[in-house]
């Protein structure tokens, strides 16, 4: 099939974070980004989560200490973002395997029903995260 | 370039147009005062306005001026519409943002290249067939069917797609809602053949659900909820298919010796 174009100027326009452009995008694209970047971030989290564990092979001492970091109020603010990573993450994958396949045709119902879940559950845990 | 409009007593708008040359290279932004003499002087009016009296260089493809043939789909503030029939009343009383599709190749200017849009409808739906007009019931089976013949074509869908816009490889909107068309109303198409179109590596399993496609389609023909139920009898047809492979599987083990 004959193109107008030139192949440089076409592969111009499909940048590989073309993606993340948010111009013109609505909110239901804009969770579609947070939940890919949700997903980088956990990713992260997951490795993160390891080191942290591999401080037990330095004794008692190592491992207290970093419990003692852990309690401070800027690592307890990062607990909260995490839980809403995952939050958002896991809930936007329910509304992803129930819409995506036909299963719920209420699509915007669905997304604010899980949007005021997503906020009870945060509301939630800040409260123990910070209570605790 | 910014010129005043020649008309001074009438309201004038300021039009940010978004500018590729032909020849390729670098954009640019040309700034263009034109009049609005009525509520329903529209922004197809305004360029085409402006090409006449201002910069006879400037791109600008249309047809219909109402709506039917999509060939005036572009972005305005970040937006896709169908410029013919999107009134500079209303906007914002800042300078008119237009640019060009996202996620096709720019031709010239506000100008698109819509073949890769073709192609894609030819993979899933070759030009209308009338032997058939017979609605496929199997895959009918959780509604009405809902025909997607409302499309124009326009490309709007594949310019507010996000997976689009970085992936030219991807089937993109207005194909895969054909496919589901074609799996409603075959009307001699290859059922079949349309469907593993849309269950392939860049088909219906590559839509990430943001809705971009139903908001911006300036006709309403809703292809993400075309997707979603393409999707469902996508996965019906892999069930059926496992339990017809295990069946057959279990009558071979029964037959043989």
């Amino acid at each position: 099939m004959t193109h107008l174009t030139s192949p440089d100027r076409r592969s111009s326009h499909h940048a590989p974070t073309g993606w993340l452009d948010p111009r013109g995008r609505r909110l239901s694209a804009i969770v579609f980004v947070l939940n890919r970047l949700s997903g980088l971030f956990i990713i992260l989290y997951l490795y993160l989560h390891l080191v942290v564990l591999s401080l037990l092979a330095g004794g008692a001492a190592s491992w207290d200490g970093f419990v003692a970091f852990a309690r401070s109020p800027i690592v307890l603010a990062l607990d909260v973002v995490l839980i809403a990573g995952l939050l958002l993450h896991g809930l936007n994958g329910i509304r992803v395997a129930l819409v995506g396949v036909g299963l719920v045709e209420r699509e915007r119902a669905l997304f604010v029903a899980l949007l005021v879940v997503g906020a009870v559950l945060l509301a939630i845990a800040t409260i123990r995260v910070f209570g605790a | 370039m910014t010129e005043l409009a020649d008309a001074t007593t009438l309201p004038v708008r300021v039009l940010r147009v978004r500018r590729t040359p032909r020849s390729g290279g670098g954009g640019r932004w040309s700034t263009f005062d034109v009049p609005a003499p009525s509520p329903r002087t529209t922004i197809l009016d305004a360029l085409t306005w402006a090409r006449r009296h201002l910069d006879p260089t400037l791109d600008v493809r249309h047809s219909c001026f109402h709506a039917s043939c999509g060939t005036c789909a572009m972005r305005v503030n970040g937006r896709e519409v169908l410029a013919c029939v999107t009134p500079l009343e209303g906007l914002p009383d800042r300078p008119v943002v237009v640019e060009p599709l996202r996620g096709l190749d720019i031709v010239s200017d506000l100008v698109v290249d819509l073949e890769a849009v073709y192609d894609a409808l030819d993979a899933v739906s070759p030009p209308l067939q009338r032997a058939d007009e017979t609605a496929s019931a199997a895959l009918c089976a959780d509604g009405e069917p809902t025909r997607f013949e409302d499309c124009l074509e326009c490309g709007a869908c594949v310019s507010a797609c996000p997976i689009a816009a970085y992936d030219a490889a991807y089937a993109g909107p207005p194909a895969l809602a054909a496919a589901w068309r074609v799996a409603q109303a075959p009307r001699g198409a290859d059922v079949d053949a349309a469907l593993d179109v849309a269950d392939g590596d860049q088909g219906a399993w590559r839509c990430h659900l943001a809705f971009e496609c139903t908001a911006a389609c300036p006709v309403d023909a809703r292809p993400a909820q075309a997707i979603m139920r393409l999707r469902g009898a996508l996965l019906r047809r892999h069930i059926e298919d496992r339990l017809r492979r295990r069946a057959g599987a279990a009558h071979v083990a029964e037959v043989s010796p």
